[in-house]
Protein backbone atom coordinates (compact mmCIF):
# COMPACT_ATOMS: atom_id res chain seq x y z
CA UNK A 1 0.00 0.00 0.00
CA UNK A 2 1.17 3.46 -0.93
CA UNK A 3 2.30 6.02 1.66
CA UNK A 4 3.82 9.15 0.09
CA UNK A 5 5.98 11.53 2.12
CA UNK A 6 4.06 14.69 1.12
CA UNK A 7 0.73 13.05 2.00
CA UNK A 8 2.13 11.75 5.31
CA UNK A 9 3.40 15.23 6.20
CA UNK A 10 0.02 16.79 5.37
CA UNK A 11 -1.75 14.17 7.55
CA UNK A 12 0.67 14.68 10.48
CA UNK A 13 0.29 18.45 10.17
CA UNK A 14 -3.50 18.18 10.17
CA UNK A 15 -3.36 15.76 13.15
CA UNK A 16 -1.14 18.10 15.20
CA UNK A 17 -3.29 21.15 14.41
CA UNK A 18 -6.49 19.24 15.24
CA UNK A 19 -5.12 17.85 18.51
CA UNK A 20 -3.94 21.34 19.45
CA UNK A 21 -7.49 22.59 18.86
CA UNK A 22 -8.99 19.80 21.00
CA UNK A 23 -6.53 19.78 23.92
CA UNK A 24 -4.95 23.24 23.60
CA UNK A 25 -8.31 24.89 24.19
CA UNK A 26 -8.50 23.28 27.65
CA UNK A 27 -4.85 24.04 28.38
CA UNK A 28 -4.86 27.66 27.18
CA UNK A 29 -8.38 28.94 27.81
CA UNK A 30 -8.21 27.95 31.49
CA UNK A 31 -5.05 29.99 32.06
CA UNK A 32 -5.64 32.94 29.72
CA UNK A 33 -9.18 34.17 29.23
CA UNK A 34 -9.44 35.45 25.61
CA UNK A 35 -10.90 38.93 25.02
CA UNK A 36 -14.74 38.73 24.95
CA UNK A 37 -14.88 39.56 21.24
CA UNK A 38 -12.46 36.74 20.30
CA UNK A 39 -14.37 34.37 22.60
CA UNK A 40 -17.64 35.27 20.82
CA UNK A 41 -16.01 34.87 17.38
CA UNK A 42 -14.73 31.39 18.28
CA UNK A 43 -18.24 30.34 19.28
CA UNK A 44 -19.76 31.72 16.05
CA UNK A 45 -17.26 30.27 13.55
CA UNK A 46 -19.01 26.97 12.58
CA UNK A 47 -22.06 28.49 10.79
CA UNK A 48 -20.22 31.14 8.72
CA UNK A 49 -17.45 28.64 7.94
CA UNK A 50 -19.81 26.07 6.44
CA UNK A 51 -21.84 28.84 4.73
CA UNK A 52 -18.64 30.08 3.05
CA UNK A 53 -17.67 26.55 2.07
CA UNK A 54 -21.06 25.79 0.51
CA UNK A 55 -21.17 29.15 -1.32
CA UNK A 56 -17.71 28.51 -2.81
CA UNK A 57 -18.62 24.98 -3.88
CA UNK A 58 -21.96 26.01 -5.44
CA UNK A 59 -20.45 29.04 -7.22
CA UNK A 60 -18.21 26.61 -9.13
CA UNK A 61 -21.05 24.27 -10.16
CA UNK A 62 -24.12 24.48 -12.41
CA UNK A 63 -27.71 25.50 -11.60
CA UNK A 64 -28.72 21.85 -11.11
CA UNK A 65 -26.58 21.79 -7.94
CA UNK A 66 -28.29 24.93 -6.61
CA UNK A 67 -31.71 23.25 -6.91
CA UNK A 68 -30.26 20.06 -5.43
CA UNK A 69 -28.92 22.07 -2.46
CA UNK A 70 -32.43 23.46 -1.92
CA UNK A 71 -33.77 19.87 -1.93
CA UNK A 72 -31.14 18.92 0.68
CA UNK A 73 -32.17 21.85 2.90
CA UNK A 74 -35.83 20.88 2.63
CA UNK A 75 -35.14 17.20 3.38
CA UNK A 76 -32.87 17.90 6.35
CA UNK A 77 -35.30 20.48 7.73
CA UNK A 78 -38.34 18.20 7.44
CA UNK A 79 -36.79 14.83 8.39
CA UNK A 80 -33.62 15.64 10.37
CA UNK A 81 -32.09 12.61 8.63
CA UNK A 82 -28.53 13.38 7.48
CA UNK A 83 -28.15 10.19 5.43
CA UNK A 84 -31.44 10.69 3.59
CA UNK A 85 -30.62 14.36 2.87
CA UNK A 86 -27.29 13.44 1.25
CA UNK A 87 -28.97 10.76 -0.92
CA UNK A 88 -31.70 13.22 -2.01
CA UNK A 89 -29.01 15.74 -3.00
CA UNK A 90 -27.09 13.24 -5.12
CA UNK A 91 -30.27 11.95 -6.80
CA UNK A 92 -31.41 15.53 -7.52
CA UNK A 93 -28.11 16.31 -9.28
CA UNK A 94 -28.32 13.07 -11.27
CA UNK A 95 -31.94 13.77 -12.25
CA UNK A 96 -31.63 17.51 -13.01
CA UNK A 97 -28.32 17.52 -14.91
CA UNK A 98 -29.79 16.11 -18.18
CA UNK A 99 -32.51 18.81 -18.01
CA UNK A 100 -30.33 21.79 -17.08
CA UNK A 101 -26.96 20.81 -18.58
CA UNK A 102 -23.78 21.42 -16.63
CA UNK B 1 -23.65 19.83 39.28
CA UNK B 2 -20.80 17.45 39.98
CA UNK B 3 -18.67 18.60 42.89
CA UNK B 4 -15.09 18.54 41.69
CA UNK B 5 -13.86 16.22 44.44
CA UNK B 6 -16.28 13.39 43.60
CA UNK B 7 -15.42 12.97 39.89
CA UNK B 8 -14.24 9.46 39.01
CA UNK B 9 -13.13 7.55 35.88
CA UNK B 10 -14.39 3.96 35.89
CA UNK B 11 -14.95 0.95 33.65
CA UNK B 12 -18.69 1.31 34.28
CA UNK B 13 -18.56 4.89 32.96
CA UNK B 14 -16.61 3.74 29.90
CA UNK B 15 -19.25 1.07 29.10
CA UNK B 16 -22.08 3.54 29.63
CA UNK B 17 -20.35 5.82 27.11
CA UNK B 18 -19.94 2.91 24.67
CA UNK B 19 -23.71 2.30 24.75
CA UNK B 20 -24.55 6.01 24.43
CA UNK B 21 -22.49 6.17 21.22
CA UNK B 22 -24.38 3.40 19.36
CA UNK B 23 -27.30 5.57 18.06
CA UNK B 24 -24.77 8.17 16.87
CA UNK B 25 -23.36 5.64 14.39
CA UNK B 26 -26.43 6.04 12.15
CA UNK B 27 -25.56 9.68 11.57
CA UNK B 28 -21.83 8.94 11.32
CA UNK B 29 -22.09 6.26 8.63
CA UNK B 30 -23.05 8.27 5.50
CA UNK B 31 -20.57 10.99 6.42
CA UNK B 32 -17.72 8.48 6.87
CA UNK B 33 -18.57 6.73 3.59
CA UNK B 34 -18.54 10.09 1.76
CA UNK B 35 -15.11 10.96 3.24
CA UNK B 36 -13.81 7.54 2.11
CA UNK B 37 -15.21 7.87 -1.42
CA UNK B 38 -13.93 11.45 -1.83
CA UNK B 39 -10.53 10.44 -0.45
CA UNK B 40 -10.31 7.66 -3.04
CA UNK B 41 -11.44 10.07 -5.75
CA UNK B 42 -8.68 12.53 -4.79
CA UNK B 43 -6.04 9.79 -5.21
CA UNK B 44 -5.22 8.91 -1.60
CA UNK B 45 -4.32 5.26 -0.98
CA UNK B 46 -6.30 3.13 1.52
CA UNK B 47 -3.38 3.31 4.00
CA UNK B 48 -3.18 7.12 3.70
CA UNK B 49 -6.95 7.37 4.11
CA UNK B 50 -7.00 5.15 7.23
CA UNK B 51 -4.05 7.04 8.70
CA UNK B 52 -5.74 10.40 8.17
CA UNK B 53 -8.97 9.14 9.74
CA UNK B 54 -7.18 7.65 12.77
CA UNK B 55 -4.84 10.59 13.44
CA UNK B 56 -7.01 13.57 12.46
CA UNK B 57 -10.44 12.04 13.31
CA UNK B 58 -12.45 15.13 12.37
CA UNK B 59 -14.76 14.52 9.42
CA UNK B 60 -15.58 18.07 8.33
CA UNK B 61 -11.93 19.12 8.29
CA UNK B 62 -10.92 15.94 6.43
CA UNK B 63 -13.58 16.59 3.80
CA UNK B 64 -12.56 20.23 3.50
CA UNK B 65 -8.84 19.37 3.19
CA UNK B 66 -9.69 16.77 0.52
CA UNK B 67 -11.66 19.40 -1.43
CA UNK B 68 -8.46 21.49 -1.54
CA UNK B 69 -6.27 18.44 -2.30
CA UNK B 70 -3.66 18.52 -5.07
CA UNK B 71 -0.48 16.70 -6.10
CA UNK B 72 1.88 17.22 -4.30
CA UNK B 73 -0.22 17.30 -1.13
CA UNK B 74 -1.11 20.88 -0.07
CA UNK B 75 0.45 20.67 3.41
CA UNK B 76 -0.13 24.30 4.43
CA UNK B 77 -3.68 24.44 2.99
CA UNK B 78 -4.59 21.15 4.73
CA UNK B 79 -3.29 22.45 8.08
CA UNK B 80 -5.15 25.75 7.65
CA UNK B 81 -8.34 23.88 6.73
CA UNK B 82 -7.93 21.71 9.86
CA UNK B 83 -7.40 24.82 11.98
CA UNK B 84 -10.31 26.73 10.44
CA UNK B 85 -12.79 23.88 10.95
CA UNK B 86 -11.51 22.51 14.26
CA UNK B 87 -10.79 25.68 16.24
CA UNK B 88 -14.48 25.46 17.22
CA UNK B 89 -13.46 22.54 19.48
CA UNK B 90 -11.06 24.67 21.56
CA UNK B 91 -13.80 26.09 23.83
CA UNK B 92 -15.30 22.57 24.22
CA UNK B 93 -12.38 21.24 26.28
CA UNK B 94 -12.58 24.35 28.49
CA UNK B 95 -16.32 23.80 29.02
CA UNK B 96 -15.64 20.22 30.17
CA UNK B 97 -13.29 21.48 32.90
CA UNK B 98 -15.44 20.15 35.80
CA UNK B 99 -14.39 16.64 34.69
CA UNK B 100 -11.06 17.37 33.00
CA UNK B 101 -9.59 19.09 36.08
CA UNK B 102 -9.83 15.79 37.99
CA UNK B 103 -8.08 13.68 35.33
CA UNK B 104 -4.36 13.15 34.84
CA UNK B 105 -2.07 11.61 32.22
CA UNK B 106 -3.56 9.51 29.42
CA UNK B 107 -7.08 9.81 30.82
CA UNK B 108 -6.96 13.62 30.50
CA UNK B 109 -5.05 13.96 27.22
CA UNK B 110 -6.69 10.90 25.66
CA UNK B 111 -10.22 12.08 26.49
CA UNK B 112 -9.47 15.55 25.08
CA UNK B 113 -8.20 13.87 21.88
CA UNK B 114 -11.54 12.10 21.30
CA UNK B 115 -13.77 15.20 21.62
CA UNK B 116 -16.21 15.64 18.74
CA UNK B 117 -19.42 17.70 18.54
CA UNK B 118 -21.68 14.80 19.58
CA UNK B 119 -19.57 13.51 22.50
CA UNK B 120 -19.17 17.09 23.72
CA UNK B 121 -22.93 17.63 23.70
CA UNK B 122 -23.59 14.35 25.55
CA UNK B 123 -20.79 15.03 28.03
CA UNK B 124 -22.04 18.51 28.91
CA UNK B 125 -25.58 17.14 29.30
CA UNK B 126 -24.26 14.45 31.67
CA UNK B 127 -22.26 16.97 33.74
CA UNK B 128 -25.33 19.22 34.03
CA UNK B 129 -27.52 16.33 35.20
CA UNK B 130 -25.04 15.48 37.95
CA UNK B 131 -22.89 12.86 36.21
CA UNK B 132 -19.59 12.23 37.97
CA UNK B 133 -17.96 9.51 35.86
CA UNK B 134 -15.58 11.07 33.32
CA UNK B 135 -15.04 7.63 31.73
CA UNK B 136 -18.35 8.26 29.93
CA UNK B 137 -16.71 10.72 27.51
CA UNK B 138 -13.87 8.42 26.53
CA UNK B 139 -16.35 5.53 26.23
CA UNK B 140 -18.25 7.50 23.58
CA UNK B 141 -15.02 8.61 21.93
CA UNK B 142 -13.56 5.11 21.54
CA UNK B 143 -16.67 3.72 19.78
CA UNK B 144 -17.00 6.71 17.43
CA UNK B 145 -13.25 6.70 16.64
CA UNK B 146 -13.18 2.97 15.83
CA UNK B 147 -16.34 3.16 13.71
CA UNK B 148 -15.03 6.25 11.93
CA UNK B 149 -11.80 4.53 10.80
CA UNK B 150 -13.64 1.36 9.65
CA UNK B 151 -16.42 3.17 7.75
CA UNK B 152 -14.06 5.61 6.01
CA UNK B 153 -12.07 2.54 4.90
CA UNK B 154 -15.26 0.92 3.56
CA UNK B 155 -16.04 4.12 1.65
CA UNK B 156 -12.55 4.15 0.11
CA UNK B 157 -12.90 0.53 -1.06
CA UNK B 158 -16.38 1.25 -2.48
CA UNK B 159 -15.05 4.30 -4.33
CA UNK B 160 -12.24 2.16 -5.80
CA UNK B 161 -14.63 -0.52 -7.04
CA UNK B 162 -16.97 1.91 -8.76
CA UNK B 163 -14.24 4.05 -10.47
CA UNK B 164 -16.32 7.20 -10.71
CA UNK B 165 -15.37 9.83 -13.32
CA UNK B 166 -14.73 13.37 -12.00
CA UNK B 167 -17.94 15.39 -11.80
CA UNK B 168 -20.08 12.30 -11.13
CA UNK B 169 -23.26 13.22 -9.20
CA UNK B 170 -22.07 11.11 -6.24
CA UNK B 171 -19.35 13.68 -5.52
CA UNK B 172 -22.11 16.18 -4.82
CA UNK B 173 -22.53 14.16 -1.58
CA UNK B 174 -19.65 16.17 -0.08
CA UNK B 175 -21.39 19.50 -0.71
CA UNK B 176 -24.76 18.02 0.26
CA UNK B 177 -23.30 16.94 3.63
CA UNK B 178 -22.29 20.51 4.45
CA UNK B 179 -25.62 21.90 3.21
CA UNK B 180 -27.41 19.48 5.56
CA UNK B 181 -25.04 20.30 8.45
CA UNK B 182 -25.83 24.00 7.90
CA UNK B 183 -29.51 23.21 8.50
CA UNK B 184 -28.60 21.56 11.84
CA UNK B 185 -26.51 24.62 12.82
CA UNK B 186 -29.27 27.11 11.92
CA UNK B 187 -30.63 29.01 14.94
CA UNK B 188 -33.09 31.31 13.17
CA UNK B 189 -33.18 34.31 10.79
CA UNK B 190 -32.45 36.93 13.45
CA UNK B 191 -29.18 35.33 14.60
CA UNK B 192 -27.79 33.66 11.49
CA UNK B 193 -29.04 35.29 8.27
CA UNK B 194 -26.59 38.24 8.08
CA UNK B 195 -23.47 36.47 9.41
CA UNK B 196 -24.00 33.54 7.04
CA UNK B 197 -24.85 35.74 4.03
CA UNK B 198 -21.77 37.88 4.75
CA UNK B 199 -19.59 34.76 4.96
CA UNK B 200 -20.93 33.45 1.64
CA UNK B 201 -20.58 36.80 -0.22
CA UNK B 202 -17.10 37.60 1.11
CA UNK B 203 -15.86 34.09 0.28
CA UNK B 204 -17.18 34.15 -3.30
CA UNK B 205 -15.93 37.74 -3.83
CA UNK B 206 -12.45 36.79 -2.59
CA UNK B 207 -12.40 33.81 -4.97
CA UNK B 208 -13.57 35.99 -7.89
CA UNK B 209 -10.74 38.51 -7.42
CA UNK B 210 -8.31 35.58 -7.69
CA UNK B 211 -7.20 34.94 -4.09
CA UNK B 212 -5.96 31.33 -3.62
CA UNK B 213 -7.63 28.82 -1.26
CA UNK B 214 -7.98 28.73 1.70
CA UNK B 215 -7.96 32.58 1.78
CA UNK B 216 -11.54 32.97 0.43
CA UNK B 217 -12.81 30.34 2.91
CA UNK B 218 -11.10 31.90 5.93
CA UNK B 219 -12.01 35.46 4.88
CA UNK B 220 -15.66 34.41 4.59
CA UNK B 221 -15.71 32.42 7.86
CA UNK B 222 -13.93 35.10 9.90
CA UNK B 223 -15.96 38.04 8.53
CA UNK B 224 -19.22 36.17 9.23
CA UNK B 225 -18.07 35.18 12.75
CA UNK B 226 -16.90 38.75 13.43
CA UNK B 227 -20.29 40.13 12.40
CA UNK B 228 -22.08 37.55 14.59
CA UNK B 229 -19.82 38.39 17.56
CA UNK B 230 -20.32 42.14 17.06
CA UNK B 231 -24.12 41.77 16.89
CA UNK B 232 -24.18 39.49 19.94
CA UNK B 233 -22.20 41.96 22.05
CA UNK B 234 -24.20 44.97 20.84
CA UNK B 235 -27.55 43.44 21.92
CA UNK B 236 -27.45 42.56 25.62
Amino acid sequence: MMLRLDVLLAIIGMALVTYACRAGGYAVLRVVRPPPFIDAMLRHIPGPLFAAYVALALSNMGPETWLAAAAVVLTQWKTGNLGLSIVVGVLAVAGLRPLLGG
Amino acid sequence: MATASSVVFTRVGLRRGNRAAIPLLIGLMPFALVVGVVSQGKGLSLLETLLMSALVYAGSSQLLALELWADPAPILAACLAAFAVNIRMAPMGAALAPWMDKLRGWRLWGTLGTIVDHSFALGVADIRSGGKDAGYLMGIGVVLWTAWILLVGVGHVMGGLVRLPPGHPLFFAATATFVALLVTLWRGLARDLWPWATAALVAVAALRVGLPQPVPLLAGALSGAALAAWRERRTP
